[in-house]
């Protein structure tokens, strides 16, 4: 039992002493880990709650608003992290079947995703700054009234058709707002909750995907260390659970942030 | 009837007292307490960080009863008096009462009670405790800072826009609810995975049932106060506007969250003080418990209904009247299980042989003084009432009635009743009572008198009142005099045993559940005979036995040999 006596690449997890056996063992740890992130959904709970009563209460700050973020690159880090969710499941097989080499590579690629995911947040995030798109007091409505509506197109980074549909949108936000249709006036109040919404609810999942990267790390350091194996792979199986939840929330905020209508 | 096996390697006898060692002297050192896995020292340092935070607390409350002598000034001015309530309410909130019962009592007995070595999930129990350090010590550095002023409910705008140390306390909080989640997830996944064989859900103590039901709101309902008050923070310092009503922000909404968390919180608190209440009736009254699952399902009838009442704290605060008197209802309803568990335990009591022991004293206590604070609740939820009643002393009376004379007094219950497992001492059941009697004499003289003046409109929360009131405060001043008085003879009754009590027979009170069947104070693996596992309440087997002086199981041996 002891880990001289094992060695390390027979992968075989330690039976804590309060524990009978191997299977309570992991029972109680994956039961823990569902546990948190129960309370993960909650804590984002009350984001979505507070985004729902505000786009309840003030839908055209949303249909507005929305047009100042980029489909695309939304889009493209909505692809990037299912296919990170993918490579993390992968992995777990991997470690199931003691894959070592695959196990070690499939981890190697969920951290890119990940890196990746940051890489774009941060251009967006870049862009939002460049442009006063920020929440509260920060928001720039000079520099907005100053581009109007062409900020918003530049922002979904979009030409020809795309910018078509953006420009349709807008008509759509402005006659929620006021009849004229295209002129500055047509920015709605308040479209800084939006951007304040938008900044806690990405920050926040940023901030996630950051912890799910640090695990991941630790994870392949692990792993190239021939440490998991068909017989000890709880800590894969848990670190996979919490970045597909991290994947999971995106999933929400996408849709609910980029695509609305 | 059950024996469990444990992998002891020396089958001896689990009741036998023991001389050699036990988890107090396993290893010694200053990391050795600071870094184990143990439950029961994790348990006994959390007890002992509980008990600082209740001084503390305590001296706070003192202070503002003083300076509520006489109107206007009498000790300090209306700055620090803000200062000092709103102290007051967090420190005895967040780093007493919520953790008070579970994570130091519950800590230690609740392995004890499944027959286990540990609860399942060790690392996670200490780093709780280690998080709760890093928050108590957030929370203090805000004291020396100079405090806030805010009210321990932290209300939009006013917290985002007054001076002091506001994003410091907040974070304490914050911090501090991720070990309140962490205990919770902990006592979830042991009582799932760790239970015996033998031992189904209906044969736990009733004190396991109202942690897991203590868990299962710390779970749910811990995270939409840590989000509530991330907000708060961005708000603070980067000024994000969601609760800032000078940007579109929504105030109301930030009162929203806070009771989403905060109304279930009390009910972290009391829960555990129901269980510990359970154990006790039972246990003192030498009588089966009456309704056990009727008291069971009422505590997870309890955590159900708690995150649908949140909104009676918000009668006045504009919200629709529909949903007002939803909640109104709601409230009510609240009332159906809290009254069964009362039912319950009176009829436990109905015709056993109750002996006043020091634990048994405080729990008839806080049978009395929950009844006052239950019923009281009643007229706050009732919505006409409650307008008159909103923000006055009532309000206040009605929260310590429940919190100080329900969840302090069944602390002081089980912290006795379990002191001689804790510790391995007994300690003087007469001055342990005499405590117990001031206690109780003390609490009554400083909160009924608040009920009288809040029901006169007295507000809370104010540092200057009109003379009238002047007698109310006088008496409620002197009343947490004598409370102070009696918690101190408490605390040296406790002291005096630690340095000179008796040792204590693994079974003192004669206890059915599996932690008397532990030596007192137990081993470092808890057990190490085989366990007999009887109905928790089932008294019928144990006996007197003079030689240890405490109960011992008549049945063992025969049970044991055939199990």
């Amino acid at each position: 039992m002891s880990a001289t006596a094992t060695p390390r690449y027979e992968g075989k997890a330690r039976l804590a002493h309060y524990f009978d056996t191997r299977a309570q063992q992991y029972d109680s740890h994956k039961l823990g880990m569902w546990l948190f992130l129960v309370t993960e959904v909650l804590m984002f709970g009350g984001l979505f709650c507070a985004y729902a009563i505000y786009r309840a209460n003030h839908p055209e700050i949303f249909l507005y608003a929305h047009t100042l973020l980029d489909k695309n690159l939304g889009a493209i880090n909505t692809v990037v992290l299912l296919f990170s969710s993918f490579t993390m499941a992968w992995s777990v097989r991997a470690a199931m079947l003691g894959q070592r080499r695959l196990l070690a590579g499939l981890l190697a690629i969920t951290l890119l995703c990940g890196f990746a995911f940051l890489g774009i947040k941060g251009v967006e995030y870049n862009h939002k700054w460049q442009h006063g798109l920020l929440w509260g007091d920060r928001f720039d409505y000079a520099a907005l009234q100053e581009h109007g509506a062409g900020a918003g197109a530049a922002a979904a980074g979009g030409a020809g058709a795309e910018g078509q549909a953006v420009m349709s949108e807008l008509d759509r936000a402005a006659e929620v707002t006021v009849a004229h249709g295209h002129e500055p006036a047509a920015i709605p109040r308040n479209v800084h909750i939006f951007f304040g919404i938008y900044f806690v609810m990405t920050g926040l999942h940023g901030i996630h995907v950051i912890a799910g990267m640090v695990v991941i790390g630790w994870l392949l350091r692990r792993a190239v260390r021939s440490d998991f194996g068909s017989r000890n792979y709880t800590a894969v199986d848990l670190g996979g659970l919490y970045w597909h939840l991290v994947d999971l929330i995106w999933i929400f905020l996408f849709p609910l942030l980029y695509l609305i209508h | 009837m059950t024996t469990i096996p444990t992998t002891a390697d020396r089958p001896i006898h689990a009741a036998e007292p023991h001389h050699g060692g036990n988890y107090l002297n396993h290893a010694a050192g200053f990391r050795s307490w600071l870094f184990t896995l143990d439950h029961k020292r994790i348990g006994v340092m959390y007890l002992a960080a509980i008990l600082f935070s209740f001084l503390l607390g305590g001296i706070f409350a003192l202070l503002v009863r003083t300076e509520l002598l006489t109107p206007g000034r009498t000790i300090m001015t209306a700055e620090d008096y803000n200062r000092l309530f709103t102290l007051h309410g967090a420190v005895m909130t967040f780093l007493f009462i919520i953790p008070g019962i579970p994570a130091a009592l519950g800590n230690f007995v609740l392995p004890l009670m499944l027959g286990a070595k540990d609860v399942a999930l060790p690392r996670l129990n200490l780093a709780s405790f280690h998080i709760y350090v890093v928050g108590a010590l957030l929370s203090v550095a805000a004291i020396l800072l100079g405090g806030v002023d805010t009210g321990w409910t932290f209300y939009t705008p006013y917290s985002t826009s007054t001076g002091g140390p506001v994003i410091l306390v907040t974070l304490g909080v914050f911090v501090l609810g991720f070990s309140s989640i962490f205990t919770g997830i902990n006592f979830i996944v042991t009582i799932h995975k760790m239970r015996p064989a033998g031992m189904g859900w209906f044969r736990m103590p009733l004190m396991l049932w109202a942690l897991y039901a203590t868990a299962i709101i710390q779970v749910l309902a811990t995270p939409v106060l840590a989000i509530t008050l991330l907000l708060l923070i961005a708000e603070r310092a980067l000024g994000i506007g969601i609760f800032d009503p000078a940007l579109g922000g929504d105030p109301i909404l930030f009162q929203h969250f806070f009771w989403f968390y905060s109304h279930p919180a009390v009910y972290i608190m009391i829960l555990p003080a129901m269980g510990v209440i359970s154990e006790l009736v039972s246990i003192h009254s030498r009588k089966t418990i009456f309704g056990y699952k009727a008291i069971a399902y009422s505590s997870i009838a309890i955590a159900i209904f708690s995150f649908l009442v949140w909104g009676h704290h918000m009668f006045v605060s504009g919200q629709s009247e529909l949903a007002v008197v939803i909640f109104s209802a709601l409230t009510f309803s609240v009332s159906i299980p809290s009254a069964v568990k009362v039912f319950n335990w009176l009829s436990t009591m109905y015709k056993g042989s109750i002996k006043l022991e020091t634990p048994m004293v405080y729990a008839l206590a806080f049978i009395v003084l929950f009844g006052i604070g239950g019923l009281t609740g009643l007229f706050l939820a009732t919505l006409a009432t409650d307008v008159h009643l909103h923000d006055t002393y009532f309000v206040v009376a009605h929260f310590h009635y429940t919190m100080v004379g329900g969840v302090m007094i069944a602390f002081l219950a089980g912290l006795y009743h379990w002191w001689p497992k804790l510790f391995g001492r007994l300690f003087s059941q007469r001055w342990g009572n005499v405590g117990a009697v001031l206690v109780f004499i003390g609490f009554n003289l400083t909160f009924f008198a608040q009920f009288v003046m809040g029901a006169k409109g007295m507000p809370r929360r104010y540092f200057n009142y009109p003379p009238e009131f002047e007698i109310y405060h006088q008496i409620s001043t002197a009343g947490s005099y004598l409370l102070a008085v009696g918690l101190f003879v408490a605390a040296g009754v406790l002291v005096h045993s630690l340095l000179a009590g008796r040792h204590a027979p693994a079974n003192p009170w004669g206890g059915a559940t599996l932690e008397w069947q532990a030596a007192s104070p137990p081993i470092h693996h808890n057990f190490d005979g085989p366990l007999v596992l009887t109905d928790p309440y089932d008294f019928s087997g144990l006996v007197w036995n003079d030689a240890e002086q405490g109960y011992d199981r008549r049945d063992r041996d025969k049970e044991t040999a055939n199990p």
